[in-house]
């Protein structure tokens, strides 16, 4: 498990993560040969340095855990202070590879034997936690119901877990209380939050204001005058019909009763929303999109980077991961490809006796078929380049729409150890 | 039996593995078999469309080629013709509030959303007015509750006409011949371990079956048989008499093959977990990494030649 991801043949000669405080020119030799442009990519350091809270969005598969967990890693290691990465639904892998058995909702240090490892001293902590729904919903009802009686009902109903579960997009919504709450408990230096996976990528942004609205809502209160009254209502008669015929009046009663209890704690709700909302906007607080250069992801990118400057949002910076080595796209190389088909007889005539002799022998390896070799060479040369030039282009097309782009190359292997989230941090970071 | 003879398949998988493109690729394959095909997009995010290269979809599917209809799933006018049809309240007008109401009763009850989508969908298989409805579903994490709505439903309600209506939609998405969910994958490790634990899932907690589990961008094998020992021989101790023939670029090529290799071997050892955790008889797709557009209507044609290589 302490595997570091092989770095893509472009930067073999870097193998190894650069231990905290390695010098700026090594750093820069490697951001060099990585990029396949890096006019604005002045990496996060300096982001990180600045905020107290970064949101980490991305459309799913992009690899936005992984890097938040990353971000985290690298300004605990460099910048000091006490770092907590809260992670939605993290692969059970992630906590591994932070030296921890598992994640819970309640945050735990990452050991130093885990950055030893790493053959890293960091100069601050790493903690992680993990968002739990249904943990976080109950904290929110013992925090905010008025007596213990209310307390209890409300967290035995049972409807309680279906309702908190699913109502005005609750895992968005607890995802930035909690953020909210472990920020202003003066506890971190920086909390990285990475967003849950959203049908829609603004669901988090606006779930603090539904969660005001939904209190202030004709509905609930509708829902909460008396049973008796309601059906003599002239207003709601005819929902109230339709609603009983389609889903029967004991379930519209059990759900009343719910929300009856449940207005009992506006008070406490509306303003906490209100606040988490602030936490969104302050300038202390910066948000970092991860994407890749596939159609899909960068069309939901785009996307996000315009509603959060619609909504005066800080955009700290756009992460393109899984980038292919700019070597690809190095025109030379096109053509020592070319040439490497042409005289793929000329080189099988030369190469042969290097290849077939060595120990152990192989006698298969004909000129023909070395000849074929090859050309097979030239074209996963030519496969891989394609997609390279494919992903350059929309590099400098996102960079041409937001300020500041780092790029992360394919990595050949999974993340498995704390080294390979410095490794991957690493590439993003470059000092100011 | 073969995949397209299902009246409804569910196309699911964790986000950024392509399950739009195979839904739609899907769908195109069925509508040149001449089957009468409906395809529908959950998640209004409008990638369906784009695989179609159409203008926006809606609730009323369009004809989009000969035979192939496409739409939008949307709960508020689901409810509509729900009401229309069964309970047969036609006042229309009066609605209007009703759907914004209604809107948060179905954001509080559970099951309510995933079952006026469901309900629709199944509705268009019991009324036979397509061969074929195939659904690009929810992500792993929510496909299983959309599922399994009508179940919850059944025992959350205790009466009214919701109830009264689980009984035939259970009928249709348990009977597997019917009903199928296909699974799409890339060899990667996440995507690969959420299809193992959805497809645990969808077996413990539901009897809606897996149909096939679609593994999608599968690097092809960069060496044939006995080549790759020569191109690691070439590759390492060859490696200066290349660059000495072709100039120094040639490592980069090199380089190249070498990350060809490498992430074939890679997708080859989670594609190899993903066959050991699958019941031995489950049908299994491999779709080539196209090298290509992965969106578009041109990637969806693509991904269903391959589909049909495998499927035919």
């Amino acid at each position: 498990m302490t595997a570091t991801p092989k770095p893509t043949p472009s930067q073999r000669s870097l193998a190894v993560a650069p231990p905290a405080g390695s010098s700026r020119s090594s750093e820069a030799k490697r951001r060099d040969t990585s990029d396949a442009g890096s006019r604005n990519d002045v990496g996060l350091g300096g982001l990180l340095a600045a905020k107290e809270v970064i949101v980490v969005c991305g459309t799913g598969g992009v690899g936005k855990t992984t890097t938040a967990a990353a971000l985290g890693a690298m300004a605990a290691a460099r910048l000091g202070g006490r770092v907590l990465v809260l992670t939605v639904d993290p692969a059970r892998r992630l906590a591994t590879a932070m030296g921890l058995t598992e994640l819970s909702n309640a945050a735990v240090q990452v050991p130093a034997s885990a950055f030893a490892e790493a053959g890293v001293t960091p100069r601050g902590e790493l903690w992680a936690a993990m968002l739990d729904t249904k943990a976080s919903w109950d904290d929110l009802i013992r925090r905010h119901a008025p007596d213990a009686k209310v307390r209890d009902t409300v967290l035995s109903n049972p409807l309680y877990t279906n309702i908190t579960s699913r109502f005005v997009h609750s895992h968005d919504y607890i995802a930035m209380e909690r953020l909210n709450e472990l920020h202003s408990s003066g506890t971190y230096d920086l909390v990285i939050v990475d967003t849950p996976p959203s049908r829609n990528a603004l669901d988090f942004l606006d779930a603090p204001a539904r969660m005001a609205d939904f209190f202030g809502s004709r509905l609930l209160r509708w829902l909460t005058v008396p049973y008796r009254s309601r059906l003599f209502t002239a207003a709601s008669k005819p929902f109230y019909n339709i609603a009983d015929r389609i889903l029967g009046s004991r379930f519209l009663q059990d759900i009343a009763e719910f929300f009856l209890l449940f207005q009992t704690m506006e008070k406490g709700f509306v303003t906490r929303a209100k606040q988490v909302e602030g936490l969104l906007r302050d300038p202390r607080t910066s948000f970092v999109v991860v994407t890749t250069l596939e159609t899909a992801p960068l069309v939901e990118s785009r996307y996000f980077i315009d509603a959060l400057a619609e909504r005066r949002l800080s955009l700290g910076a756009v992460i393109a991961n899984k980038v292919m080595p700019a070597s690809l796209s190095d025109p030379s190389a096109a053509k020592a490809s070319a040439a490497m088909r042409l005289r793929a007889g000329e080189l099988a005539e030369l190469l042969q006796p290097t290849v077939a002799a060595t120990e152990p022998a192989l006698p298969l390896a004909t000129q023909t078929r070395i000849a074929g070799v090859f050309g097979e060479i030239a074209d996963r040369f030519d496969d891989l380049s394609v997609v390279a030039a494919r992903q350059s282009e929309r590099l400098h097309e996102l960079m041409a729409a937001t300020p500041t782009v780092a790029t992360v190359p394919t990595l050949e292997d999974d993340i498995h150890s704390l080294a390979g989230l410095l490794q991957l941090g690493g590439y993003v970071w470059r000092s100011l | 039996m073969n995949l397209l003879d299902h009246r409804l398949l569910f196309v699911t998988g964790k986000g950024g593995v392509g399950k739009t493109i195979v839904a739609a690729a899907l769908a195109r394959l069925a509508a040149r078999a001449d089957k009468r095909v409906l395809v529908c997009e959950m998640d209004a995010k409008g990638s369906l469309a784009a695989a179609f290269e159409s203008s926006p979809l809606t609730f009323a599917p369009r004809e989009l080629s000969p035979g192939l209809f496409a739409m939008a799933m949307n709960t508020e006018d689901s409810l509509r013709e729900y009401l229309r049809l069964f309970v047969r309240i036609p006042l229309l007008g009066r609605i209007g509030p009703l759907a914004r109401t209604f809107d948060f009763i179905a954001d509080a009850a559970p099951g309510v959303k995933e079952i006026l989508a469901v309900g629709k969908l199944c509705y268009e298989v019991r009324e036979r007015h397509y061969d074929l409805v195939v659904v690009d579903a929810e992500a792993t994490g929510h496909i299983v509750s959309q599922i399994t709505a009508p179940r919850a439903i059944n025992d959350l309600v205790q009466v009214g006409l919701v109830r009264d209506q689980t009984n035939w939609m259970l009928d249709i998405l348990e009977d597997q011949r019917t009903t199928g969910v296909v699974v799409v994958t890339t060899p990667e490790e996440m995507p690969v371990v959420e299809s193992i634990e959805l497809i645990e899932r969808l077996n413990t907690t539901t009897k809606v079956a897996v149909a096939a589990v679609v593994a999608n961008r599968v690097l092809p094998e960069p060496f044939g048989r006995g080549e790759l020992e020569i191109f690691e021989r070439i590759d390492s101790i060859g490696r200066q008499q290349v660059i000495d023939a072709l100039g120094d670029a040639a490592g980069a090529v090199l380089d190249a093959a070498e990350l060809a290799v490498s992430l074939r071997r890679n997708g080859a050892t989670h594609l190899a977990t993903l066959r050991s955790r699958l019941p031995p008889d489950m049908l299994t797709i491999y779709v080539p990494e196209l090298y290509s557009r992965s969106a578009g209507g041109r990637a969806a044609e693509l991904v269903a030649t391959a589909l049909a290589e495998e499927l035919l």
